[in-house]
């Protein structure tokens, strides 16, 4: 039997191969990058999942696992002749245990679905990717992705307490357990962010915390972006500790303002702040951040009275990616991370790329934590273009790597910035990276293509 | 014994030897000390190399004593929220990542592996390697740097790190509540981890003792205290009592001092549901730190044995010679082995 046969035998009518089935697996949600894959497989448990790798590893068939899809960085893109793992039925939370304050859930459960099933317990599943009620755990563990509340509580990785992985041999393993502390080196947070690259996870085991007693959420208007990330820095000088600070341009409000009609102030910046806490707590912070907002020279300041109020305030800023569809027909979003400090730099040296290359650039991002996500508008049938957008990316990234930053804040490598991975990290950094993935994955077979660079020797 | 002050000296070092075993300063002794066939590599690396208050990070010589970084952070008003323990006796910022050690403030933000960003180290072919990165978020690249949280120095010398910190609380108080019995300790730990109290530190002092660490503005932890005391009150609580000695009392127990009498010093993750069950075993000294997600006991080899023999994974910080239960799982374990470390120079605990 070919390996197609075996496959269709292990899944019986749960392999799609017809041209009009494949189409929607041709690409994640960064669409200027397309493959076909040889066939998609619908595992619905893990032991499929393990046989379905095994059939791989003897048949020599490469496989990418895939949550939603909505990688921004080509993270679920197939491979040429290889096989798309989709795990969207796989999407059973098996247990949520409010004593241990864990869930153990299967990696197609959509982000958003863990807190609303803690919610009565009064718990949440902190990491919340803008992304949340589309995007898998499994997608989010494979890209440690993050979100508006990253500096306080971290990204996927210090959400995720233990992992059933099956590495791209078909071996099956544990990695952690179910509590905070771990003996023994912690894989488990050496896997989150490997991208797919050392294999599939099949269970994950995530901590829950205590929904804050109460919120103050902020809206800014600034006549500038600089004024208000100067406003970040003032923040942080005081000594608080926001839960999110965010940032957006003039083009990212007039886009979301376009899409959801949060009802935002004219600005050439808003600034979000929310403090999250003890009422007492929250209270107390809420005079010091008033404070620093009146220094900071805002011209319009809103405070949300009640949660629909907060709720109205974050719709625009969640909506701000897919609005911009609506000024564009294609863009592209980048992910760079700066330290805090040189957010205003970068910022300006943006906005000259973007009078130089000639193309538009609007700008959302996750001030606290210098976490930048420019996005570069074109117009895809406009020959030329893309690649234009691409050059301008790229250059964005090497700004990022230049002032001390990062290539990818949350939405990872995967092929769209793998060329890059030089410019941030020395040879031996990346001849370490790619000893892993050989002894882990002998024959390259899990994510073939993806976040290593392909020529390190250079 | 090969001391090495400047990372040439670790790479020549780990060239020149087959077994190497290296030590911070020792504060972790059935670790640090070398067996038979073993070279012991004095780490001299110390001293912060950046830190810009302003970021929430610094970056630092593995070989830097905790106490030395916590000076200087204090200078700022910040501190290193996972509270690495044994500060006292000299512990440094590569011993705690590789024993994966927090202390009690822990329960606020998360232990160790919550707040290192990145490393550089020495492999076991003297390759030197960097993972993470030196800003708050980043998630380019194979996350090395958390690798090395546990690893018991298996992978490579760690010879710098660079952290995440935050801003230290602007007043702190503890409450202290005696409740009648285990079964009620429990209970109130329980509610308590299920509440948005923001508490820096919650431990259980098995029997039946309960310590809360609030921190804040100085109004709004008086007033959450008031409101803890009524919380412990419901749950049953015979007396609560606000400790005068709030800094002094929380760096003792960092410092796991209510050890010191013991042989055996070990750490065992745990959680509320697991408590009952350590207590059935014949442990001496202890406390649970974080909510009751880890323990820090003191025994003898009888208690040792007992916790192996219930299937409790442990951690031994001083004085046994098999470290690690359980072994770590082999298909993750061997392969990172072969690809860090081919020849095995580097011991796992
Ligand atoms: C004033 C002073 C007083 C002291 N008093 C005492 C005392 O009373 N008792 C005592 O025992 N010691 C004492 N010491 C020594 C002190 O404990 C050591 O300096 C301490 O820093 C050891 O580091 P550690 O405890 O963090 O890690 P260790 O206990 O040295 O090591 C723990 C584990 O980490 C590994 N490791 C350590 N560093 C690295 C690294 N960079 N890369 C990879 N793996 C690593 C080790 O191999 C081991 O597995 C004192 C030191 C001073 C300066
Ligand atoms: C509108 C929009 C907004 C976004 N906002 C954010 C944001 O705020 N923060 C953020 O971090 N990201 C954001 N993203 C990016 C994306 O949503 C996240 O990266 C998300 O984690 C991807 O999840 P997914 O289920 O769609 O995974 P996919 O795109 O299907 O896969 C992503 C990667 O994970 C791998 N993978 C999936 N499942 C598994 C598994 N079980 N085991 C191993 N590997 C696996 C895939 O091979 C691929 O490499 C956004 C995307 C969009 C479209």
């Amino acid at each position: 039997m070919g390996f197609l046969e075996e496959l269709k035998a292990l899944l019986p009518g749960r392999v799609l191969t017809q041209e009009a089935a494949l189409a929607p697996y041709e690409s994640d949600a960064l669409t200027a990058y397309r493959r076909r894959p040889l066939a998609v497989v619908l595992p619905e448990r893990k032991e499929e999942v393990v046989q379905v790798v095994r059939l791989c590893h003897r048949h020599g068939v490469p496989f990418v696992a895939r949550g939603s899809g909505t990688s921004l960085s080509g993270g679920s893109l197939p491979v040429e002749g290889g096989i798309v793992l989709a795990l969207n039925r796989m999407n059973r939370i098996l247990r949520l245990d409010p004593t241990a304050r864990i869930a153990v859930v299967e990696p197609g459960v959509v982000n958003l679905e863990v807190s609303r099933q803690a919610a009565p317990f009064g718990l949440y599943y902190a990491p919340d990717p803008s992304s949340q009620p589309v995007s898998t755990i499994g997608g989010n563990v494979a890209f440690n992705s993050g979100g508006a509340h990253c500096l306080k509580y971290g990204m996927t990785a210090n959400h995720v307490l233990g992992l059933e992985v099956v590495t791209p041999e078909g071996e099956v393993v544990r990695l952690g357990g179910e509590s905070l502390e771990g003996v023994g080196p912690d894989f488990h947070g050496f896997f989150v962010g490997t991208e797919g690259l050392l294999g599939v996870a099949v269970e994950i085991t995530l901590r829950l915390l205590p929904k804050p007693e109460a919120y103050h959420t902020l809206l800014a208007a600034y006549d500038s972006l600089e004024k208000a990330g100067d406003a970040v820095s003032l923040v942080i000088r005081r000594g608080l500790l926001p839960g999110a600070l965010e940032i957006m341009d003039r083009l990212a409000i007039e886009a979301a303002e376009k899409a959801v009609r949060a009802g935002y102030p004219q600005a050439e910046a808003l600034l979000i702040v929310e403090l999250e806490g003890p009422k007492e707590e929250v209270a107390e912070e809420a005079r010091v951040l008033e404070e620093v907002i009146r220094e900071s020279g805002a011209y319009a300041v809103r405070v949300a009275q009640s949660e629909a109020e907060r709720q109205a305030i974050w719709k625009g800023r969640k909506a701000a990616f897919s609005a911009v569809g609506r000024l564009s027909p294609d863009y592209l979003v980048q992910d760079g991370v700066v330290p805090r400090s040189r957010l205003g730099e970068a910022l300006r040296e943006i906005q000259r790329l973007s009078q130089a290359f000639g193309l538009r650039v609007a700008n959302v991002f996750h001030a606290g934590d210098g976490n930048l996500h420019p996005l570069v508008l074109y117009d895809g049938k406009k020959p030329g273009e893309l690649e234009r957008a691409e050059a301008l990316a790229g250059e964005i990234l090497r700004l990022c790597v230049r002032l001390g930053g990062s290539l990818t804040g949350e939405h990872g490598i995967g092929v769209e910035k793998k060329a890059y991975m030089p410019e941030m990290f020395a040879q031996e950094d990346l001849f370490a990276m790619e000893r892993v993935k050989a002894a882990l994955d002998p024959k390259g077979l899990a994510n073939r293509g993806k976040v290593l660079p392909e020529v390190v020797h250079g | 014994m090969v001391r090495a002050s400047t990372l040439a000296e670790v790479v020549e070092a780990v060239r020149a030897y087959p077994r190497l075993r290296p030590r911070g300063g020792g504060t972790k002794p059935a670790l640090s000390a070398p067996r038979e066939g073993e070279v012991e590599l004095a780490l001299g690396l110390s001293g912060i190399l950046e830190y810009e208050p302003e970021e929430f990070v610094f970056t630092a010589w593995a070989g830097t004593p905790v106490a030395e970084v916590e000076e200087a952070l204090r200078a700022h008003g910040q501190y290193l929220p996972f509270h690495p323990p044994l500060k006292a006796q000299g512990a440094t910022l590569g011993g705690t990542v590789a024993a994966g050690l927090s202390g009690p403030l822990r329960h606020r933000f998360g232990g160790v592996r919550d707040f290192l960003l990145g490393v550089r180290f020495v492999d076991g072919e003297g390759r030197v390697v960097r993972g993470g990165g030196k800003v708050v978020k980043n998630a380019a690249g194979f996350p090395f740097h958390r690798l090395m949280v546990g690893s018991l120095g298996a992978f490579g010398v760690m010879v710098e790190l660079s952290f995440k910190v935050f801003p230290y609380p602007r007043a702190t108080r503890t409450l202290r509540a005696e409740m009648p019995g285990l079964h009620e300790a429990l209970s109130a730990l329980e509610r308590l981890r299920l509440l948005p109290l923001d508490l820096l530190a919650l431990d259980l002092i098995p029997p039946a003792t309960l310590e809360a660490r609030l921190g804040g503005f100085p109004g709004s932890v008086a007033a959450r205290l008031e409101g803890l005391k009524r919380l412990l009150a419901q749950e049953g609580a015979q007396r609560t009592e606000v400790l005068k000695e709030d800094e002094a009392h929380w760096e003792g127990v960092r410092d796991l001092r209510f050890l010191e009498e013991s042989p055996i010093w070990v750490k065992v993750p745990a959680g509320p549901l697991s408590i009952p069950r350590l207590e059935a075993l014949p442990l001496g000294p202890r406390r649970y730190l974080d909510g009751g997600e880890v323990l820090y006991a003191g025994t003898g080899p009888e208690g040792l044995e007992a916790l192996r023999r219930a299937g409790f994974p442990h951690l031994v910080l001083r004085g046994a010679e098999d470290p690690l239960y359980p072994p770590p799982p082999e298909a993750f374990f061997a392969k990172l082995k072969r690809a860090l470390d081919p020849t095995g120079r580097f011991p796992l605990g």
